[in-house]
């Protein structure tokens, strides 16, 4: 396990990476987004270092405003994201792709042959986060309205569930769809012996699905 | 909405729902019944979950969740949630 960095925007951003130096897979990991990010952080570094173990290179990068990163989340965009994995596929050289969840929306900039894991529409990644926070409101007694927190976004950035979306960020999502990949392999959890890790609460480990995940990968980056 | 069949049929989408989305044992899931109590009561069900609850209802069930509906109560026990869930789908249909 090792960090390496890409460059975006002027600044290094975290490049985590499994596997042996001059390996001929070298699989980015597109993250999740969002709080979906930190529920399945666990299970994907393990399956990373699954595939380390036979011979495979993956990477999993910090978007720019997440995790390690330095940046302002509020300064980001969909539009951001994208090049940022582009950038990062270009500094690991990668042979492929593979997406979790929201990574799908981001995932077409190096244009490679790509896996996603039940991806998600941006609307709902956006209605997730919205009402995360009117529901929490709602218990400490105020209303809100999802309208409210638009205007609130257009006015500089709003607060949804511990993450600052600027206007930009809100109208990406709210109209992301997956984009076209006809040739992007879909997997659905249990196709990894897995569960949607991504909506769980309290965050959790399943190394059944960190192993039926590696296996899929090693099987897919073999037969491109 | 009203068969028997239908209700039952819609217990168990919302069993399932529970059991994929907030990791609940899906033994227990089999064994509440209407006044089994959620919010409040299952440690998974915090306000982020029901969030993610109510938009992988959308999604699963093909129905439209007004934010105005989004409310704790309607999580309050197993019945209201399945109650919440037929009259939704009945409104779609």
């Amino acid at each position: 396990m090792r960090h390496l960095t890409y460059s975006w925007a002027d600044r290094d951003e975290q490049l985590l990476t499994c596997g042996p130096d001059g390996a001929e897979q070298r699989i980015l990991f597109v993250p999740p987004l969002f709080d979906e990010m930190n529920r399945v952080r666990r299970t994907l570094v393990e399956a990373m270092r699954i595939l380390g173990d036979t011979g495979i290179s993956s990477t999993l990068p910090d978007l720019p405003g997440c995790n390690e990163s330095q940046a302002k989340l509020e300064d980001q965009s969909l539009e951001d994201w994208r090049d940022a994995i582009t950038a990062a596929a270009k500094a690991i050289d990668a042979t492929q792709t593979f997406s979790v969840r929201g990574g799908a929306l981001i995932d077409d900039g190096p244009a490679l042959p790509t896996i996603r894991l039940s991806p998600a529409k941006g609307k709902s990644l956006l209605n997730m986060l919205v009402r995360t926070r009117i529901v929490g409101d709602k218990e400490a007694g105020v209303t809100t309205t999802a309208e409210a927190l638009r205007t609130e976004a257009e006015n500089g950035s709003v607060e949804l569930a511990g993450h600052n979306i600027s206007a930009l960020m809100w109208n990406g999502l709210e109209t992301a769809e997956i984009p076209d990949g006809s040739d992007a392999a879909l997997l659905k959890p249990a196709d990894v012996d897995g569960s949607a890790l991504w909506l769980r609460a309290e965050p959790q480990h399943d190394p059944a699905m960190a192993a039926g995940l590696a296996e899929m990968l090693a099987k897919g980056s073999a037969a491109s | 909405m009203s068969g028997v069949a239908e209700i039952s049929q819609v217990e168990d989408s919302v069993r399932e729902l529970l059991v994929d989305v907030l990791g609940v044992d899906a033994e227990q899931a089999a064994e509440m019944e209407s006044d089994t109590p959620l919010f409040g009561a299952l440690p998974e069900l915090d306000s982020m979950a029901v969030a993610g609850l109510l938009t992988e209802m959308e999604d699963r069930l093909e129905i439209m969740i007004d934010d105005e509906d989004v409310d704790g109560e309607l999580f309050e026990t197993f019945g209201s949630l399945v109650e919440f869930t037929a009259g939704k789908l009945e409104e779609g249909a």
